[in-house]
């Protein structure tokens, strides 16, 4: 039989229908449905007098538009937007976890805590951050509202299979260096588009040595490269991750799956359509200038100058240095900021929380700074307040929130005012994104809390 | 879904790389429940600036957009499409066009047509030379048609079908009910469910 990658044995293995010529019928293990992407796929079903072919396979969450704390509730069209979710979830039998759910947070936050994310499943959502779940040896990505009906309706979508590429990463990260920097060096490498058309294995002895909450952040942020997906080979770790959570196998099934998922890894001398290679010695902690998630510097570096880079590029850099009011030539710690974030499905998981934590333990906010910290789901929060964490953070001056989109994404009441400059733990820093006239630029959870402390990009052994 | 053959209009030539989903349709808009009502919200910030393309006058009637490369990146919202749709575009031209993006467009009738950077440089100067100048996309024959313009786009046979016949998708699906009830019976019994 000839060598396969991951992509390939978990993709083939849920075609329903294949003609040459063709895109494939594939099956879908997993649905994931939030508020947002979701309430004309319904109202198509309803018109159509069509049903959910597997409410069994389904999740709905309440994350994109929910509010963080009740000082700032929900609007009139947000309201309507959860109630539709709500109404949608009771009439086609989906299970539902709503505002003040203990298991209600980000969707690709609670579905690998609840154990429904597992090796060699198919998982679709209408968000394009589906990539995290890539981290098990998933095949996961986002669709729009039209397949969300599609999926709903016949637990199958039609889609082309994407192509392969590696990206190896081999060596020890330096400290300081996090899965928000892997990924963030990797995407100032290969670009935007990099990934475009296809589906991102990362592998090597520095992917192998994150935990899964890194993995989960590197995946996520595959589309931040264009790419359809991200994978990650499953492991030890991931199988230790899986089991005995709520919707793990457990018993005889669970041997089954873990011969099953063992055999799931990229075959000796499978090609891959692309590959790169990255030294993990040579990654730095990042900070993101620009207005895409490719105009990065690392923190002991400058604002470049749009001339000194290829030509393609300058006018995109002047656009973006003019919407971030910044100057060629400012040091990267010289940048001061009125927000930090962190937050959203990159970066609000237990082991973010921790790493921040630690940061600012006995510590103060800037002064003038407004610093949240929004845990990624109800059930992290409360893990993290066993912890004492929200102690920690709440002493240092920073607002401790319910689970939540938050101030990723700029349509709930978490947004920044016009002109506003925030570090945030996100994926995106496109224009707007964290509300109208925003700035944002992305760091990990622990540049991200040196920066609140300091109220200038930071590391933490900046501190005093 | 409508069918679309034939695009026939003047283009909007945008031209910039990279430009994202939250540009073409800010989150705000993605409040609403329905299916219309998202014209007026497409690229909204870029609109306020008097001196952007779309607010020239012999640029008003545009069915055709020319974008740069990664058109469409970021976020999976369908809104984006459906925005574009109602300020009147059939078309959307460009070297590149992000995954997701381009798999919507197919959806609601939006036609994609990925060109090579040189014919999309060409009609880019056309339209700027020329606001009035007119672009054919035929979708039937997979070319683009204009002065000193004559390409091809890659179309596949099902997604050519499906524009040019205006077909619902899940209806083809269901067709195909009993190899997925076949497929269902032999999935894996470990995989999780939400009854268990």
């Amino acid at each position: 039989m000839t060598a396969r990658t991951l992509a390939e044995k978990v993709w083939d293995r849920h075609v329903v229908r294949r003609v040459e010529g063709e895109p494939d019928l594939i099956y879908v293990d997993l649905h994931l449905v939030h508020e947002v992407t979701s309430p004309q796929a319904f109202e198509g079903l309803r018109l159509a007098k069509r049903t959910v072919r597997r409410p069994d396979l389904t999740l709905a969450t309440m994350d994109h538009n929910v509010p963080t704390t009740a000082a700032t509730p929900a609007d009139d069209i947000s309201l309507k937007q959860m109630e539709a979710m709500a109404r949608n979830a009771s009439e086609f039998g989906i299970r539902l976890f709503p505002m003040g759910a203990p298991e209600q947070g980000i969707v690709h936050v609670i579905s690998p805590q609840l154990g429904l994310t597992e090796p060699g499943m198919t998982i679709v959502c209408g968000d394009s951050h589906t990539s995290t779940h890539g981290a098990f040896g998933a095949v996961a990505f986002g669709i729009g509202t039209s397949d969300v009906e599609h999926v709903l309706a016949t637990q199958t979508l039609w889609a082309t299979r994407p192509g392969t590429m590696g990206v190896t990463v081999e060596g020890a990260l330096p400290r300081g260096v996090w899965a928000k920097d892997v990924i963030l060096g990797i995407i100032a490498r290969i670009g935007v588009s990099g990934g475009v058309g296809r589906i991102i294995e990362y592998r090597g002895s520095a992917i192998r040595a994150l935990s899964m909450e890194g993995r989960m952040t590197v995946c996520n942020m595959s589309i931040e490269a264009g790419a359809r997906a991200g994978m990650i080979a499953p492991d030890d770790v991931t199988f230790a991750f899986v089991e005995k959570r709520r919707h793990a196998p457990s018993g005889g099934e669970w041997e089954r799956a873990l011969e099953d998922w063992r055999a799931l890894p990229t075959d000796e001398g499978a090609a891959f359509d692309r590959e790169v290679r990255i030294d993990a010695s040579e990654l730095r902690p990042y900070v993101s200038w620009g207005t895409n998630p490719a105009q990065t510097v690392t923190i002991d570096g400058h604002v470049p100058d749009p001339d000194s880079l290829e030509p393609a590029q300058r006018e995109a850099a002047s656009r973006a240095l003019r919407y971030m009011d910044l100057r060629p030539g400012t040091p990267m710690r010289d940048i001061t900021v009125d927000a930090v974030f962190l937050g959203s499905c990159t970066n609000a998981r237990l082991e973010d929380l921790r790493v921040a934590g630690d940061v600012v333990r006995g510590r103060r906010v800037r002064s003038g700074v407004r610093a949240l910290v929004v845990p990624g789901s109800m059930l992290v929060k409360a893990q993290a307040e066993r912890e004492g964490l929200d102690r920690v953070f709440r002493d240092a001056g920073f607002e401790w929130r319910d689970a939540g989109c938050s101030m990723c994404l700029g349509m709930n009441p978490d947004i920044l005012g016009p002109g506003e400059r925030c570090a945030s733990t996100s994926n995106r820093n496109f224009e707007g994104r964290q509300g109208p006239g925003g700035r944002t630029h992305l760091v990990s959870p622990a540049v991200a809390a040196a920066t609140a402390i300091a109220g200038h990009f930071a590391l933490p052994e900046d501190l005093s | 879904m409508r069918a679309v053959r034939r695009v026939t209009g003047r283009a909007l030539p945008l031209g910039r790389a990279n430009v994202d989903t939250d540009q073409i349709i800010p989150a705000h808009w993605l409040k609403r429940v329905e299916r219309t009502g998202y014209g007026a919200g497409l690229f909204e910030a870029w609109r306020r600036d008097p001196a952007f393309l779309m607010n020239d006058p012999r640029h008003a009637d545009a069915s055709i957009l020319i974008a740069g490369p990664n058109f469409g990146c970021g976020s999976s919202r369908e809104h984006a499409v459906w925005a574009l749709e109602e300020a009147g575009f059939r078309a959307v031209i460009a070297p590149r066009l992000a995954d997701i993006f381009r798999a919507n467009c197919l959806k609601s009738g939006l036609v994609p047509v990925e060109l090579d950077a040189a014919a999309v440089a060409k009609l880019l100067r056309l339209a700027e030379r020329d606001p009035a100048a007119e672009i054919t996309v035929d979708v039937e024959n997979r070319t683009v048609e204009a002065a000193g313009v004559h390409a091809t786009f890659p179309l596949d046979d099902h997604a050519r079908a499906r524009l040019l016949e205006g077909l619902d998708d899940i209806a083809v699906t269901l067709a195909h009910a009993d190899e997925i009830t076949g497929y269902e019976s032999s999935r894996a019994t470990w995989l999780p469910s939400l009854r268990d």
